[in-house]
């Protein structure tokens, strides 16, 4: 049994010291997350608003599809693209299993259902104080998607901080599709899952502490600059 | 500064309310109404709170569909606009709330931002045209609005209760923005249960009360001469159902 103290302080060392393994890890997990993070919000930002300005046969249905999404087990979405991407699968031609561009399908089709339907709810609820003068400047329903998401940016981007949370924080889907590959599709949930299972917690302890840090700077950034513009703005 | 020039010079198609009512869940809110919008005047529809003076407004700018009857433009439909009792204004600068509705309606892009500034300028907003429009006063918003109206130059602009949240120093702000719509050859609608209001603007008054339209006719005479009790009682100040 390793001493606890002497794991953080050899945790501490490592991210002081700025190990290259450690950053190498930290590097593919923040360039994995965000991809996913960017491009699930290409399509979730307007199809939210989409579904928030259109009323259509099924939309209740997708609405309930979505919001059960959010809780999809990253395991499973990691099945998913497993079976899509693997040599005999749809996309197999592809060759992109145990590639970081298959961690961020993976990442993506988890974060895309969150900022679609957080997106779909705090979209229709402006829509609802900003309907009538819409109408009455004769706005094209194409048109409000831009002008609600703009003028929605505060509540949003907390929602895309979800979004990056579920991604940076998930190890099912990554692990699966990934593989963990020593510096290729090592990231730092699966690493840490690795070297735990090792015995060698300073390298899991540091990479936890990195990204316990990450995401609490990601959020107090996000937060600050969203309150002093909410403040600003009104 | 730029004139008070008026709009173009053929008339504004009347507005024809043909037996226009509305229900809400089987509920009438506003039982069939017939009235007739004509020139380039200044209506003012009065009557106590829920006596139907919004829904009749909503109705006649298209923002609802009628239940029964029809809203009909004689003629070519004219340009309209709406000021709202609380205005709605997006979350940005006051000059990118002007710009925003000149992109809607289609003006180039470098005619924005000049356009903007000269209406913020007429509406006295000129050194807040940076600050975000939802952090400025009550009046400053409400008269941030009228400059938007006004840059869609409307043939038609309807006001639901554009003052009654605002002191009186706004409130004439408003009144005499009316006034300037008004001599550009706007027609105006707008309501208002302020009598003092009614005789300083209208040239004609709609009297409702309980959703239903009382009275239609000429200031002077709805002042000095009305025909039903209702008004009457109305300019009385008794309360009226």
């Amino acid at each position: 049994m390793p001493d606890d103290a002497n794991a953080f302080q050899t945790a501490l060392a490592l991210i002081l010291g700025l190990d290259p393994d450690l950053i190498g890890i930290v590097t593919l997990s923040l360039k994995v997350s965000l991809s996913a993070v960017l491009i699930a919000a290409l399509i979730a930002l307007p199809l939210g608003a989409a579904i928030a300005l259109w009323r259509f046969p099924g939309r209740g249905v997708l609405i309930v599809a979505l919001n059960a999404l959010m809780g999809l087990p990253p395991v499973v979405a990691g099945l998913a693209v497993y079976l899509l991407l693997s040599r005999a699968g749809p996309l197999g031609e592809l060759g992109l299993l145990f590639t970081p561009g298959a961690m961020v399908l993976a990442q993506v089709i988890l974060v895309l259902p969150i900022i679609a339907a957080l997106t779909r709810q705090q979209v229709e609820e402006l829509h609802g104080d900003y309907r009538e003068q819409l109408t009455s400047m004769g706005v094209s329903r194409a048109r409000r998607i831009p002008t609600l998401l703009w003028d929605a940016r505060f509540g949003l981007a907390t929602v895309m901080l979800a979004g990056f949370g579920r991604a940076s924080a998930e190890v099912g889907a990554v692990m699966i599709v990934g593989g963990n590959i020593d510096g290729v599709t090592r990231v730092m949930t699966t690493a840490i899952v690795l070297e735990t299972s090792k015995g060698d917690l300073p390298l899991a302890l540091g990479l936890g502490i990195v990204l316990l840090a990450l995401v609490a700077l990601v959020n107090a950034a996000a937060h600050l600059v969203g309150e002093t513009a909410r403040r600003r703005v009104g | 500064m730029n004139e008070l020039t008026r709009l173009d010079a053929t008339p504004i198609s009347p507005l024809a309310l043909e037996g226009v009512g509305f229900s809400h869940r089987g509920q009438p809110l506003l039982h069939p109404v017939d009235l007739r919008l004509t020139g380039c005047h200044c209506t003012l529809v009065m009557g106590p709170n829920g006596a139907g003076k919004s829904l009749l407004m909503r109705l006649a700018h298209g923002l609802l569909a009628p239940t029964t009857g029809r809203v009909r433009w004689e003629g070519r439909p004219p340009r309209q606009a709406m000021v709202f009792q609380r205005p709605v204004l997006l979350r940005r600068s006051a000059l990118a709330n002007l710009t925003y509705a000149l992109a809607i309606a289609g003006t180039p892009r470098r005619q924005r931002k000049p356009l903007a500034r000269e209406a913020l300028a007429r509406f006295g907003l000129a050194a807040l045209e940076a600050r975000p429009a939802r952090v400025l006063s009550g009046g400053e918003q409400q008269r941030l609005a009228l400059a938007r109206a006004w840059l869609a130059r409307p043939e038609v602009l309807f006001l639901d209760e554009p003052t009654s949240a605002l002191d009186p120093a706004a409130i004439k702000a408003v009144e005499d923005a009316v006034r300037d719509f008004h001599r550009r050859g706007t027609r105006i609608v707008m309501t208002s249960h302020d009598l003092n209001q009614a005789r300083r603007l209208a040239d004609d008054i709609v009297l409702m009360a309980d959703g239903r339209l009382i009275e239609h006719g000429p200031s002077e005479t709805f002042f000095t001469a009305p025909a039903s009790p209702e008004a009457r009682a109305f300019i009385r100040g008794e309360l009226i159902w």
